[in-house]
């Protein structure tokens, strides 16, 4: 059983759970993340490590409810246990001294990027996070975005905070105004990770995503999560989750992404109505 | 000398009608009357050739022997001392070409059902006796620490053994349950999970530790293993990399890998969804692709979860399918169509990318190969399209990069098994040893069991000459 010591809310459906586990918290590596189970009826979903405390023997994670598994997690509360946390999986993100890397985050993959742009900086690149979320009640950790980059541009959907528009527009107006950008790393939503992708393509820029597939295991014993990478494929869990954005067939990856969408619907009416 | 009698008791079976609708165990197992009618058919022979069949030796006469006398905390005891895990043993042995075969009656049709006899005292032991860890007297702690790296039959077996000897044991396993392929992979109508998990207690019983969600490659390497207190590490991680067909459309949403497909049903139990909270995708028209015990045990699930038209789908004819027998007699009893002579050449899909079909080539069978069955060939011109929206890849496995990658000590073949001495188990790396899948590539439980037996033995002299 692992325990978890803090729950926060962050922002409209987006949580962040801390849980005690020393070696995790010894081990983790920027880009890694976990495979939890909230009980024995429970799936096996991944997150991303978000954090990790070393001294306190704990790690966060930060989540967005969107299906059943995520909604009962959303119900747990300080004190509480939960059955399964296997980790660190995935291979780190590769943090080297490129220059200048823009991190571009969406919706809740803001909370789990900033160990990203943290490595990078402490590398002595120069970072710009760019973060973008609907409104002004979803932006979260504006000011542990800003420590964790040297530049931070918010922009949300409505224009109601920062900059209005698309992160991917915004990544377009920089490129065209002449920025010098050295490499890319975006988390969030498929489409925006492949938009991203097809903006930095013609430059030449290395843009790499992290493939949220449709995980079980997370060791490579499945298979679930496969994805087709310059023709090759894949299993996001032990090769990925990070890819070459240029590479990914986007197609394949969103069909995939949906093959349970009637069977999430019937298990949140099941449990949540 | 007596009568010779070669009317092997039958095994009484749940209807098939009834157990396609249901998960609980196919074969009931014999009662008292059957296995004594059973067990009076074995001749007691003076150099019994059954137990050359065995790939750990146990004493096949003498425990069928008690098993006549009425004696059965001694069969039990007879069986234990060679094997800690019967009741799994008996059930999916392939009993065919192992014990039996070499039975003396095995040439007349009728070898004594040993696995049988064997599942009946494993079961009765089950019924009378809780827990038996007391029965067994262990040796002085000796104060040694052992790391076995993965809970399937092969880390279990080691397991249970070192810590009769004394040694202070704890297994790292990186799922959620132990058990590995007996938990994640054969469906509980053949196996049921109440067997594997008091198996599993009784190896905790003995005093052995289990650490779960322990991937050892990512939470923590070999050499800090070794550094933190562990005179020796055993791994038993399995061959557990799924391999696909390498055609057109292999990702198309529908087809699965049996791994997947089988990991979902049992290990998460979406035949229970949505109370349980793991979906699985049933389909009207599936196909199973392959002929071996995962394919058998893929389409049979299938057919649980309630596909109309579920097909097996081989390359060979059915004298070449390497699943046991009695299980392609269960499945076809179960409505499961067999397509033999066939190979899907591509996945085709709809524009949403959903699987649709398969195209696949009618085959004829060549001269022998190197497994010494007959190579299937390529009829020209013989496509034909199989309309199904399921399709499960059941080719086998191997094994799992994933250890590999995080040590560089240990040597590997180009299959991906570790190198590790046949007899002992030694690895060339010093205080580790290999055995069960990830040595042998995909095997059977007993001979992960065996293999656990003699790296134990091999553990133990190790952990007893250096201090
Ligand atoms: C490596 C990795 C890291 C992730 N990190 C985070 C994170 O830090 N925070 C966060 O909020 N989400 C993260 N996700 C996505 C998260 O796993 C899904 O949101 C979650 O599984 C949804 O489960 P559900 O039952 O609530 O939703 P449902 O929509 O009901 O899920 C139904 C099924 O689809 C799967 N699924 C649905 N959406 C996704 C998705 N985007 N990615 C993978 N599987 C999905 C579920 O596991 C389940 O099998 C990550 C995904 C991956 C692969
Ligand atoms: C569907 C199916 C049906 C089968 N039917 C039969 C049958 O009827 N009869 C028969 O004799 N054999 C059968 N087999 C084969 C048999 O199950 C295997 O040969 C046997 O289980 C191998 O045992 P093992 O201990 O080597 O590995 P496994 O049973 O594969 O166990 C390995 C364990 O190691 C864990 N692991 C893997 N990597 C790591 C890591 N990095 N860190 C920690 N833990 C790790 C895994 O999670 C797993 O629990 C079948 C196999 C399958 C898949
Ligand atoms: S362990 Fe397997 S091979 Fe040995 S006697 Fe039992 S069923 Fe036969
Ligand atoms: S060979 Fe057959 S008949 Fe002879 S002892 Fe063994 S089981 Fe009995
Ligand atoms: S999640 Fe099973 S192989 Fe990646």
């Amino acid at each position: 059983m692992y325990k978890i010591i803090l729950k926060q809310k962050l922002a409209p459906k987006i949580h962040l759970l801390k849980i005690k586990e020393p070696i995790l918290a010894k081990k983790s590596q920027p880009g890694q993340f976990v495979v939890l189970k909230i009980d024995e009826e429970g799936e096996r979903i991944p997150l991303n490590i978000a954090d990790w405390d070393e001294n306190e023997g704990s790690i966060d994670v930060v989540f967005f409810e969107k299906g059943a598994t995520t909604l009962k997690l959303a119900l747990l509360n300080e004190g509480d246990s939960i059955v399964s946390l296997a980790g660190p999986l995935g291979l780190p993100t590769q943090i080297e001294k490129f220059g200048h890397v823009v991190c571009i985050a969406a919706g809740v993959a803001a909370g789990f990027i900033i160990p990203i742009a943290k490595a990078m900086k402490q590398k002595g690149n120069k970072v710009t996070s760019l973060i973008w979320q609907k409104n002004k009640k979803m932006v979260f950790w504006e000011n542990r975005l800003a420590g964790a980059s040297d530049r931070l541009i918010i922009a949300t959907e409505d224009g109601s905070y920062g900059q209005k528009g698309p992160a991917p527009m915004i990544l377009k107006k920089m490129l065209e105004n002449g920025d010098t950008i050295d490499r890319i790393n975006v988390m969030g939503p498929g489409p925006m990770l492949k938009a991203c992708s097809d903006i930095t393509s013609p430059y030449g820029i290395k843009t790499i995503v992290s493939l949220h597939s449709i995980m079980i295991d997370g060791i490579g014993m499945c298979g679930s999560c496969r994805v087709s990478v310059g023709g090759k494929t894949k299993f996001a869990c032990v090769d990925g989750p990070d890819f070459d954005g240029h590479q990914v067939d986007w197609k394949l990856f969103s069909a995939r992404n949906n093959i349970y969408k009637n069977e999430e619907k019937i298990a949140v009416e099941q449990h949540f109505s | 000398m007596e009568k010779i009698n070669l009317n092997r008791v039958p095994m009484p079976k749940q209807k098939p009608k009834t157990r396609i609708k249901n998960f609980d165990e196919v074969a009931l197992g014999y009662n008292s009357q059957q296995s004594k009618n059973e067990a009076d058919r074995c001749i007691q022979c003076p150099n019994p050739t059954c137990i050359e069949g065995c790939p750990v030796e146990i004493n096949i006469p003498g425990f069928i022997k008690a098993i006549k006398d009425d004696d059965m905390p001694e069969a039990l005891k007879i069986l234990k001392e060679k094997n800690s895990l019967p009741g799994i043993c008996g059930r999916v042995c392939p009993q065919e070409v192992q014990c039996e075969e070499k039975c003396v009656f095995s040439k007349k049709g009728a070898p004594i059902a040993i696995g049988r006899l064997e599942r009946y005292v494993a079961d009765w032991e089950q019924e009378h006796l809780k827990s038996s860890g007391q029965s067994f007297i262990k040796l002085k702690p000796t104060g040694k620490r052992v790391a076995v790296v993965g809970a399937g039959p092969a880390g279990l077996t080691v397991s249970a053994d070192l810590a009769k000897l004394g040694h202070q044991v704890t297994i790292f396993e990186a799922l959620h349950t132990p058990g590995g392929v007996l938990t994640y992979g054969i469906p509980n109508f053949r196996l049921p999970k109440n067997i594997v998990n008091s198996e599993i207690d009784y190896v905790k019983s003995l005093g052995v530790q289990i650490e779960l969600d322990s991937v050892v490659g990512k939470k923590m390497t070999i050499d800090e293993l070794l550094d933190n207190n562990f005179q020796a590490v055993f791994l038993g991680v399995g061959a557990g990399l799924p391999m696909f067909l390498n055609i057109p459309g292999e990702n198309l949403n529908g087809v699965y890998s049996a791994n997947e497909f089988l990991t979902r049903a049992n290990l998460m139990k979406a035949y229970k969804f949505p109370d349980y909270y793991t979906p699985i995708k049933i389909g009207k028209r599936i196909a199973v692709i392959g002929g071996g015990n995962v394919a058998m045990d893929s389409a049979r699930t299938a057919i649980r979860l309630g596909s109309d038209e579920v097909s097996i789908v081989y390359r060979r004819s059915e004298v070449e399918m390497p699943a046991r027998q009695e299980e392609i007699e269960n499945a076809k009893e179960e409505g499961i169509k067999f397509r033999f002579l066939t190979n899907p050449k591509k996945f085709l899909g709809d524009e949403k990318y959903w699987l649709k079909g398969m195209e696949c080539n009618k085959m004829k069978l060549g001269k022998p190969d190197k497994s010494g069955r007959r190579r299937p060939i390529t009829i020209s011109d013989s496509e034909f399209i199989m309309h199904v929206d399921i399709a499960v890849v059941a080719l086998g496995t191997t094994p799992n990069p994933l250890i590999a990658a995080s040590d560089k000590d240990l040597e590997f073949t180009k299959k991906g098994t570790i190198i590790a001495d046949e007899k002992t188990g030694k690895t060339t790396k010093p205080g580790v040893w290999a055995g069960g899948d990830i040595a042998s590539g995909s095997a059977t439980v007993i001979s992960a069991m065996g293999a656990g037996q003699r790296a134990a033995k091999s553990i133990h002299d190790y952990l007893m000459s250096s201090d």
